[in-house]
């Protein structure tokens, strides 16, 4: 015999510690398991696109900070990249190192916040004090070459805005020494973790065809076996130059593309940017950064679609100029929005409590979901 | 100025009158509302994380408004978000307190030509207590911004009405 009883609708946010944010999940429950999510998005647009066509392009670079928060520099790196690209600026070699080494450098950062975040989630507080504790090492780096901890509109178009510090490559060199041996302290305090695994393995299952399906990219894609980094893939930059892996999920505790694989993506990319940026301090060249930054900055009329590997995944900025000082529309493509839209598909039938596993495990940032 | 300034040497006993005892025991425990806008809610969590350690000061974050006494409006407020935070606000128990965080909610900060979408400044739907400027601001900042609102809270009398 079946009792027919109706489906429960419970809001999850936009004040939940847990949403990483102001996001409203609308949650339809059967009992306690789930039949369908709703993310309702809007609570942060700061329309970006709005102002990206009243300001001149030196200006965007700021606003460009302030969509994905936590990897600033990996935005003015994209945005420096696409507008590069429409006016056929070549930037100086020196510039291009200390665009990778602060890009690597920011990856760390980024990834540091999602997994302390992460175990925060799943109710682990320590490792989000030991994850802190390193990222700000990373923080005082970046301050002391352009002066800012967060928002740092360091990379311009056509080069940066401050030479790096005389002491910053021994610096870096210090802190990557010190800071190796670290992540296998936040694996053995989290990833396997025996109430780590429990809570994330063989939860959220994302198979490869439905992550290429949905247009899902960074360690979300990879996490479910998909060997595809756009620093291997569609070099920009000098990414062709280094020699590193590009970790994927395996399943090891479960299932290829569950919670767990996602998150131990993130912690092996960590040791691929060591590599990155250990490689690119050994070959870093002597020269003017600003050289190439041009007096004005007026691109040809036309349109380019530049991309770059966030660590999120691609962000791509489309450009549009019809040849005055600001672009006629800028439109950017935000891996954290395209990540969140498989929210729905990742939680059917699971628990409630496993929404904040899954939610955790895509790591969006919501500055750049509404923008 | 501290509670124990009227100490008897030999037990333990102290002389204070009703308002010191209240305003000292509300000072030092500000449970916080922990409720993240924006990218300050980065520089908060860093604060109270293990380099800058907000616990110390007796701020702990709580999740839910009705244990909180304090809400930091940490980043961009927008239109859309401006009538839960203060459906947030009307949820926690007296006496309450605000502190903005950074630009953003201050004024609309560099939103605030062009944003069509960003309250210009969360003093337009709750009053504020303590403005932090920057964008955002660093820990520190928002360090100093928390003594000054200690020391709000010192010089406030629970018969006299202080602005």
């Amino acid at each position: 015999m079946s009792i027919k009883t109706e489906h429960m609708v419970l809001n999850m946010g936009p004040q939940h510690p847990s949403t990483h944010g102001v996001l409203r999940l609308e949650l339809e429950l059967n009992g306690e398991l789930i039949v369908n999510v709703k993310p309702h998005i809007g609570y942060l647009h700061r329309c970006f696109e709005k102002h990206a066509e009243a300001m001149t392009y030196p200006q965007i670079i700021p606003y460009t900070d302030r969509i994905d928060y936590l990897a600033s520099i990996s935005n003015n790196f994209g945005y420096a990249v696409t507008v590069e690209k429409l006016m056929g600026i070549q930037v100086p070699e020196r510039v291009e190192y200390i665009r990778v080494i602060f890009g690597e450098l920011q990856r760390i950062a980024s990834h540091l916040v999602a997994i302390g975040t992460y175990g925060l989630d799943i109710g682990a507080f320590t490792p989000f004090l030991y994850c802190f504790r390193d990222r700000e090492k990373i923080l005082s780096l970046f301050e002391m070459t352009c002066g800012a901890r967060l928002l740092y509109n360091y990379i311009w178009v056509g080069g940066l805005s401050h030479d790096i510090h005389p002491e910053f490559v021994r610096l870096t060199r210090e802190f990557l020494n010190y800071f190796r041996p670290q992540v296998e302290e936040v694996n053995q305090l989290l990833s396997y973790n025996k109430i780590f695994i429990e809570r994330t393995a063989n939860i959220g299952i994302l198979p490869a065809e439905t992550a290429i399906n949905f247009g899902m990219t960074g360690p979300n894609l990879r996490g479910s076996g998909v060997k595809f980094d756009l620093r291997r893939n569609d070099p920009y930059s000098i990414y062709d130059r280094f020699d590193f892996d590009i970790p994927v999920g395996d399943g090891r505790m479960g299932t290829v593309g569950d919670c767990w694989d996602r998150y131990f993506v993130r912690v092996l990319e960590i040791e691929q940017s060591i590599r990155i940026i250990e490689q690119a301090l050994d070959q870093i060249p002597e020269g003017d950064v600003s050289s190439a930054i041009p007096k004005r900055i007026k691109p040809p009329v036309g349109s380019v679609y530049g991309r770059v590997e966030n660590p999120r995944g691609e962000l791509g900025y489309f450009l549009i100029s019809d040849g005055g000082l600001n672009p006629f529309r800028l439109k950017v493509r935000g891996p954290s929005f395209v990540s969140l839209s498989v929210m729905g598909e990742l939680c059917k039938g699971h628990l409630i409590a496993d929404v904040i596993a899954i939610l955790g495990s895509i790591d969006i940032v919501l500055g750049e979901v509404d923008r | 100025m501290g509670i124990l300034d009227k100490e008897f040497s030999d037990s333990n006993i102290i002389i204070t009158n009703f308002d010191n005892l209240m305003n000292w025991a509300r000072l030092s425990s500000l449970w916080q509302l922990g409720f993240g806008l924006a990218c300050c809610a980065i520089e908060m969590m860093a604060t109270s994380a293990s380099h800058y350690d907000f616990d110390r000061f007796g701020v702990i974050p709580r999740n839910t408004p009705r244990q909180a006494d304090i809400i930091i409006i940490s980043g961009t407020v927008t239109l859309k978000m401006a009538l839960r935070i203060k459906r947030l606000y009307e949820q926690i128990a007296d006496p309450k307190y605000i502190i903005s965080m950074g630009s953003c909610s201050n004024c609309g900060g560099p939103y605030w030509e062009h944003g069509y979408h960003v309250l210009k400044g969360v003093d337009r739907v709750i009053p504020v207590d303590v403005y932090v400027p920057g964008c955002p601001p660093r820990p520190e900042a928002l360090l100093e911004g928390l003594l000054k609102l200690q020391e709000k809270i010192r010089n406030e009398s629970s018969v006299k009405k202080t602005a």
